[in-house]
């Protein structure tokens, strides 16, 4: 598909000219109207301008109305509408995040809790609002020597991005400790950024907050080129796609690998090590931004089957037709502005299907899926039936 | 409406915190400063003001900081039309010195309303806004958390102990110290705050020698743990046996 011209426009004022600057921005012009984006989205029921409304009304210049809408907020950046789209239409990639850039702009009521973590990441590079000092403290107890760069700046094969939640949140640095155990076991030659690593900004993008994704940007890109590296390991997906897809706009170009293929490469050595049997029927979760984003099915599962003991089945909706945790492009701030609109969080549905297939494990790939299942898991009632593990810690478990 | 916002960068409590060995004050080499939450709100609050009635936003600070810089260009890129930057010696400086080189700044300035944060992580008396009034000999309403103008004067809401609100009428000019504006302060994008960056110049003031208040700082120290919580478990009779017996040996009875 060919693209449009680009003219030289004020980006102040005009959305619609500010849109079309994007890649592939002017598509939205190509819609036609047949609503498949509308029918895929998880929470178009109680959206005021689902997908197929928002062009509508911009054909018909009411972007006010979308403006003064729900829509913004209530997108989760899931991307089932942008891959079944049958016009290419960046929904989630240029549409929203350019409605958020607006309300942004013109100072419009921000959810404070965008607002809060936007403020947060600009100021210490994460949303979470803690010291970025702190950023490596999950290392201490991880039981194995996680080399930070900075304090040990040699060359490594894999620079492990580790992110903030990954770093900060109590739940998930159990996780990221599991992660460096086996790293440490497959006998990789890693290192982390440490403080110097600030947040790869995926949910700031997404969130519309471009001036401080390019800020974002600039500084992991200035903390990087310090360093030899072979290629950037991911374990949070929204960071993988970030360097994977976004970075590259920017001149920004690594390696990048998700951890899930980076281990599925490394299966044999893996099984050699693995000591325990374990117990259970899994069923995993596709992420979006590892599934559906960056189509990535194969490797977790692959990884799954190869942990002795356990049992893999699939739920009904899967790979590309997963349903989201509700958690991606800023939900995972949103909870309680959502929770007002839809009742039934996407994870406490999601909590239910597991229920149906029979799994007493759900194995994820994501951050955002540790909390959002595990809170979901109470909620519905299901705690101590239903136990929510990332690979990781299925794969460290079967090593000890 | 001509309103003049006083806005500072405070230490930011994220980090933790180091006494100097002179243990009068705080070691502030590696301590980040961050604007004041409660001016952000008097930002707020006045330029929700100029949207309503119109007039001008003169946003000052003293450069305590390189973080101050920052601080107001911030206010720049939300809407305040002007800011003066108070440049000076401000080590060890104290509410009087701050009241006193502020009234020489404002003095110069046409002004009906002064609004500030009512306090700061460094200032939770808040008597920062009530001492320049006095300098000022203007009156001061504190704890506020919304503004509006009558003909000559403002109706202004305070916010009371146990959950009671009043609303007072004060003449003007006057100083309001805010608690919360009316809607809490709006976002300002990086790309907005980079361009205005760019472009726009902050207006500086070199303040001349003024001395400090008499108050002295004995000791600074963390807070010391008081005491520790004891859960008591098992069978009623054990629990009220250990209760009666911690209430012994503390002395309440016999």
């Amino acid at each position: 598909m060919e693209e449009t011209p680009k003219s030289n426009v004020d980006p102040e004022h005009d959305f619609v000219e500010r849109m079309i600057l994007e890649q592939y921005g002017e598509r939205f012009r190509q819609c036609i109207q047949c609503g498949v984006c509308t029918g895929s989205c998880p929470n178009s029921f109680f959206m005021e301008y689902p997908p197929r409304k928002f062009i509508a009304a911009l054909r018909a210049n009411l972007l006010d109305r979308v403006i003064q809408s729900n829509t913004a907020w209530t997108c989760i950046s899931c991307f089932s509408c942008s891959l079944r789209c049958p016009s290419g239409i960046k929904l989630t990639d240029v549409l929203i995040p350019n409605l958020r850039e607006e309300i942004l702009l013109k100072g419009k009521a921000t959810p404070q809790e965008v607002q809060k973590a936007l403020e947060n990441t600009s100021r210490y590079g994460n949303p979470l609002g803690e010291s970025a000092r702190k950023r490596s403290d999950w290392t201490k107890q991880a039981s194995v020597p996680v080399k930070i760069l900075s304090q040990t700046p040699e060359p490594v094969e894999a620079l492990w991005f580790v992110e903030c939640y990954p770093s900060y949140n109590l739940r998930n640095i159990v996780t990221s400790q599991a992660f460096s155990r086996i790293l440490n076991a497959l006998k990789i030659n890693f290192g982390i950024l440490g403080h110097e690593e600030s947040c790869a900004g995926d949910d700031v993008r997404l969130g519309g907050e471009k001036g401080l994704f390019e800020m974002l940007v600039e500084r992991n890109n200035k903390a990087l080129k310090k360093y030899k590296f072979d290629f950037i390991l991911f374990t949070d997906p929204h960071a993988y796609n970030a360097f994977k897809n976004e970075y590259p706009k920017f001149g920004v170009q690594y390696k990048t690998v998700h951890y899930t293929k980076f281990l599925a490469d490394r299966i044999d050595k893996l099984k050699s090590l693995f000591k325990k049997e374990l117990a259970g029927t899994v069923t995993y979760h596709d992420p979006c931004y590892l599934g559906r984003r960056n189509g990535e099915y194969e490797a977790p599962r692959e990884l799954l089957k190869a942990i002795p003991g356990l049992k893999l089945v699939e739920m009904p909706r899967t790979r590309e037709n997963a349903l989201c945790c509700g958690g991606g492009g800023g939900g995972i701030w949103l909870d309680s502005y959502i929770g007002e609109y839809s009742k039934e969080r996407l994870s406490e549905k999601r909590i239910k299907e597991i229920s149906h297939v029979g799994a007493n494990i759900l194995a994820v790939a994501c951050p955002y899926d540790m909390s959002r299942f595990e809170d979901a898991v109470k909620v519905t009632g299901y705690e101590g039936k239903i136990a929510v593990k990332d690979i990781i810690e299925l794969i460290d478990e079967a090593m000890q | 409406m001509k309103i003049i916002v006083i806005s500072t960068v405070v230490p930011d409590l994220v980090e933790e915190l180091e006494i100097l060995p002179d243990g009068k004050s705080l070691d502030k080499t590696y301590l980040r400063y961050i604007p004041n939450e409660l001016d952000d709100h008097a930002l707020e609050e006045a330029l929700l003001l100029k949207e309503r009635h119109g007039g001008e936003v003169t946003v000052t600070a003293l450069n305590i900081r390189e973080e101050t810089d920052e601080m107001l260009f911030s206010a720049l890129a939300k809407g305040a039309d002007k800011t003066v930057k108070i440049n000076g010696d401000f080590e060890g400086i104290d509410n009087h010195k701050r009241a006193k080189i502020l009234r020489k700044v404002i003095e110069g300035l046409e002004f009906d309303l002064i609004l500030t944060g009512v306090q700061t992580v460094e200032d939770v008396d808040g008597y920062g806004g009530p001492l320049l009034s006095s300098y000022l000999s203007i009156p001061y309403v504190g704890v506020v958390s919304g503004v509006s103008v009558l003909k000559e004067t403002l109706l202004v809401k305070k916010e009371l102990p146990g959950g009671l609100l009043s609303e007072i009428e004060v003449s003007i000019p006057c100083i309001l110290g805010i608690q919360a504006a009316e809607s809490p302060p709006r976002y300002l994008t990086i790309s907005k705050l980079r361009q205005v960056m760019k472009t726009a110049k902050l207006e500086e003031f070199q303040c001349e020698k003024e001395e400090n208040g008499k108050i002295e700082i004995k000791k600074v120290f963390k807070p010391e743990i008081a005491g520790k919580a004891e859960m008591i478990g098992g069978e009623a009779k054990d629990i009220v046996d250990r209760i009666v017996k911690i209430l012994e040996e503390k002395g309440i009875i016999k």
